[in-house]
């Protein structure tokens, strides 16, 4: 019985791979409890930056610094009155948000956080992710129409001819990262994610800076593309109050609204993994070829413990700077323990069987964090695309612009 | 209206038995409370998918019957409710009341009051420019432009506050000159403001002018001709930015603006971004007014000899100034009593709002958001 | 001033001016022909105001006044009329397309038809209100007291 958990252990494939049922599953759950934690901490950094970038606090009161807000907001739309509306579709209704919501998170299965941590590594991995994330479409269409109110309708038209729109241009992008994989030694390319972060391992090159513009220029296509296609600003008209329709989760509430929220941030995350394994390396640390041998490992290896400390830092610097009236006891000690947690793990990210094990999970999640502080970034700054301008960005300039990028790298791939 | 079939009317609205999917046009609401609007104004459009084909305005939603109190509180005492209309630049309305007043009873301010009134008033056209600014913003889709405005703006207010005791409804002049003399410190407030300002407008500038996307939504949206805008009595920027250069400050000046020098900006186009551009210009100018005023309040009295009991000789007197808005005007009819006859305002967002129509033809439906943002209403003045 | 005279002599009542405003008092029947002839020949084409006055002891208890400004010359001009309790008056709205919402306050306000108005209802109250407030028999807090009963549902307003 322990022969069978652990002898995964010693295997060098992801558990889907190994046909390991059990460990399947264990990976299944951390990853849906660390998407579903990083959806609420996703949720808090967006009110606090959003809020920095407007010159304001943001949330302040919930728990220190607001860092239980997105409890808050948990408990608040789950006990929040189910209101269907009265001719409404009961059926498509219920269904809509769950299609989202499974479509975003099946896409997880196959990303890859390390050379052998993913779920399953499918041989068709792009492939299946562009495809199952396109299903979302699917429960946006749904969700205006069982809403029966013609806002929500419009809105949801809008809403999946944008994101249908914006799949064209992405799917070239990706196309073009995946004829670079095939420029390595045997002359193979791969669509499996984790081949394709070896690929960038073999060639010695994150695909950012193959060839460059143009592999620059499929990863810049595909990050507006991605911004698109999660619905966000400043593509975000479907979505948006002030416009006319506010969308087609208008007459959604409670616990099915959050489900959607769920199901945009967990889409958010999945794209960014896509354009992190593509373009960025994946798991790989920052100047893996151009930096090797032992020292330098030993630096990027420090990293993790270092950044974690950084952030307790942060937090002992907030708890110094708490008013020291006894109304905020409480606070003050619960930001000195979220300190405190933080700096152990970064104590303990220095030890070295945990810090050899950690850099890859690390790293990936970094390039995914900074995708996630650009989109937030790109809210607070950009004014809204109407909504042909916004079509006609996806069709009129990134798909030319992918196209040539694709042809571009094949013809340069194939001369040098 | 070149369209056959006719505006529903306000009752029929109230109760549709048509739906969306009976002929190819879809009538719909932007209601009474709608994030973009303002205020409360409705407005109905007449669309074909996302094209415009007509809208029709609703308003008197805040219609408080000014006019008709006007005609029951003395001169005095309907001071306070001329700044509830524009409640976003009130100092402007107090300034055109009681030049009309002034002008009726055929008295003069002195010229010190009149200093403090210029530059009271162009604070506030500041203030309000500030607002158009942060909610127009908004409204296209810029959230942040909102928060640094309202910041700048504060300090205008705290002025205001020091000076008057209110912030936005300020009352600041009274029939004759001004009641309060300038704190101590109010010209360093001042000055001290328009050092600081500056480089915030330059900061507006920088997120909005040349950013592609506010140049896509703003450019070519709402572009109304110089003589639509005559014909149809539309003042203030909108008409400025129509290639007209005509402000009243300097066609027909009053207060103390004959002593200042400053420009008039004119855009090209009619479009709604050169009504921005306009109004950033404005701000920048306004500047210039306050910098020059500043330095120079002649000393002397601040209010003229006004009787206690304002009875003016029977007659009708018309005047305007240029509000931030446009063309505000008080016609008064006095029958010689303390009460006034007659006190018709004219309000600048009224009479620019029945250019709503013709701006959006054909346009989207996302651009009536930014029309309406682009001609600065405010709902007290359009329905006072 | 003078040419009006010697065309309309017995139609202009009085050309006066008062603390610098010229005015221009007009007999109703006329007055129509000569706003076209200010907004096309004298170039006053911008129609600032257009408002009235109510005097009830009076014959003719309206006063309709437009405010005129020309932009070339920089002249401002107050046209009044004077028209009896019924009547109605031709609609300006073909010479300045701007008057279309201040008639309609007019008409909303006084109660004063204009004919030749391409949607004349009621602007700043609603469309079934009955009355005209600004009327000098129309009390201060006096309201529809059957719309205020039949729309919101309260027995008064007051």
């Amino acid at each position: 019985m322990l022969d069978a958990l652990t002898s995964y252990l010693s295997s060098d494939t992801t558990p889907g791979q190994a046909g390991n049922v059990l460990w399947a599953l264990i990976y299944i759950l951390i990853v849906f409890g660390g998407v579903s934690v990083a959806v609420m901490a996703m949720n808090w950094l967006e009110r606090k930056a959003l809020a920095h970038f407007q010159i304001r606090l943001g949330p302040m009161r919930v728990g220190p610094h607001g860092l239980l807000q997105p409890i808050a907001d948990a408990i608040k739309l789950l006990t929040k009155e189910d209101i269907i509306p009265e001719r409404a579709d009961r059926l498509v209704f219920w269904i809509a948000p769950l299609i989202i919501l499974c479509a975003s998170f099946a896409v997880y299965v196959v990303i890859p956080f390390g050379p052998t941590h993913a779920i399953t590594d499918l041989n068709i991995g792009i492939l299946f992710m562009l495809g199952v994330s396109s299903l979302s479409v699917l429960g946006v269409v749904m969700a205006g129409w069982a809403s029966n109110s013609h806002y929500p309708l419009i809105g949801s038209l809008r809403s999946s001819a944008q994101m249908i729109s914006y799949e064209v241009a992405m799917g070239m992008a990706v196309v073009s990262a995946i004829l670079m994989t095939s420029l390595n030694r045997s002359g193979t390319g791969t669509l499996s994610m984790i081949g394709i972060v070896e690929a960038q391992q073999q060639q010695q090159i994150w695909y950012l800076f193959k060839f460059f513009p143009l592999g620059f220029l499929a990863f810049v296509v595909f990050a507006i593309a991605m911004v698109a296609e999660t619905n966000r600003a400043p593509f975000d008209l479907p979505e948006a109050e002030s416009e006319l329709t506010a969308g087609f989760h208008t007459e959604y509430s409670g616990l099915r609204w959050s489900l959607f929220m769920l199901g945009e941030y967990a889409a958010m995350i999945a794209v960014s993994s896509i354009a992190v394994t593509l373009w960025l390396g994946g798991w790989l640390r920052p100047f893996p070829n151009a930096l090797t041998g032992a020292t330098w490992d030993l630096v990027f290896s420090l990293v993790p413990g270092f950044s974690f400390l950084a952030l307790a830092a942060v937090a002992w610097i907030g708890v110094i700077r708490m008013p020291k009236d006894p109304y905020f006891r409480v606070q003050t000690l619960g930001l000195a323990a979220f300190g405190l947690l933080l700096g152990l793990i970064g104590l303990v990210l220095f030890a070295p069987p945990v810090r050899e094990r950690i850099q890859d999970i690390f790293w990936f999640t970094a390039k995914v964090a900074f995708f996630m502080y650009m989109y937030i970034w790109y809210r607070a700054t950009f004014p809204r695309y109407r909504f042909d301008q916004l079509m006609r960005v996806g069709w009129k300039v990134l798909l030319p612009i992918s196209l040539g990028v694709l042809i571009g790298t094949a013809v340069v791939g194939v001369v040098f | 209206m070149p369209d056959s079939t006719p505006f529903p009317s306000q009752l029929e609205l109230s109760q549709p038995e048509k739906t969306f999917l009976d002929s190819n046009e879809l009538i719909l609401n932007m209601g009474p409370q709608h994030p973009a609007t303002h205020g409360v104004l409705r407005v109905i459009l007449k669309l074909d998918g996302e094209k415009v084909l007509g809208t029709e305005c609703v308003i008197g939603y805040l219609h408080r019957g000014v006019e008709k109190i006007g005609e029951n509180r003395t001169y005095a005492m309907f001071n306070p409710y001329v700044d509830r209309m524009d409640y976003v630049a009130a100092v402007s309305n107090g300034l055109g009341y009681c030049e009309a007043v002034e002008k009726l009873l055929q008295v003069e301010a002195p010229r010190r009051a009149n200093y403090i009134r210029v530059i009271l008033t162009e604070l506030n056209r500041l203030a309000s420019h500030m607002l158009w600014l942060g909610t127009h913003a908004l409204d296209i889709g810029a959230m942040t432009p909102l928060f640094y405005t309202f910041r700048d703006r504060e300090e205008i207010l705290k002025i205001f506050e020091k000076y008057c005791g209110a912030r936005l409804t300020t009352h600041a002049f009274r029939i004759g000159g001004c009641l309060y003399e300038t704190y101590d410190g109010f010209e360093r407030d001042v000055k001290k403001f328009i050092d600081f300002v500056p480089p915030k407008i330059d900061e507006y500038e920088e997120l909005l002018t040349s950013n592609r996307i506010w140049v896509e939504r703003t450019k070519n949206v709402g572009k109304i001709s110089a003589d639509d805008c005559k014909a149809l009595g539309v003042t203030g920027p909108v008409l400025r930015a129509s290639g007209v250069k005509w402000d009243i400050r300097k066609a027909l000046p009053y207060a103390a603006y004959p002593e200042f020098a400053f420009e008039i900006p004119v855009g090209a186009n009619g479009d709604t971004y050169d009504r921005y551009l306009v109004r950033m210009q404005e701000m920048r100018q306004s500047l210039a007014i306050i910098r020059q005023a500043v330095e120079g309040i002649p000393e002397g009295p601040i209010m003229a000899k006004v009787p206690k009991v304002m009875k003016p000789p029977a007659g009708e007197v018309y005047h305007s100034i240029e509000a931030p808005k446009g063309e505000l005007g008080y016609f008064i009819v006095s029958d010689g009593s303390t009460q006034p006859y007659r006190v018709r305002v004219r309000p600048p967002s009224f009479v620019n709002l029945q250019a709503l129509d013709l701006m959006v033809r054909g346009q989207l439906v996302a651009d009536v958001i930014a029309v309406v943002g682009t001609l600065d209403i405010v709902l007290g003045e359009v329905d006072r | 001033m003078t040419k009006l005279k010697t065309r309309y002599g017995s139609g202009v009542r009085e050309a006066s001016s008062y603390v610098g405003q010229n005015c221009l008092i007009l007999d109703s029947s006329i007055t129509h022909e000569i706003l076209n002839i200010l907004c096309q020949e004298e170039e006053f084409d911008y129609c600032v105001d257009l408002t009235a006055v109510h005097y009830p002891k009076r014959e003719k208890p309206f006063d309709l006044v437009w405010i005129l400004y020309s932009f070339p010359r920089n002249q401002r001009l107050r046209v009044k009329t004077m028209l009896g309790e019924q009547e109605s008056f031709p609609s300006s709205v073909p010479i300045w397309s701007g008057t279309n919402w201040l008639e309609r306050e007019v008409y909303d306000m006084f109660g004063i038809r204009f004919d030749g108005h391409p949607d004349l209802r009621r602007i700043l109250l609603p469309e079934d209100w009955k009355g005209h407030p600004l009327r000098k028999d129309y009390g201060i807090i006096e309201q529809d007291q059957q719309w205020v009963q039949a729309h919101l549902g309260i027995e008064s307003g007051q």
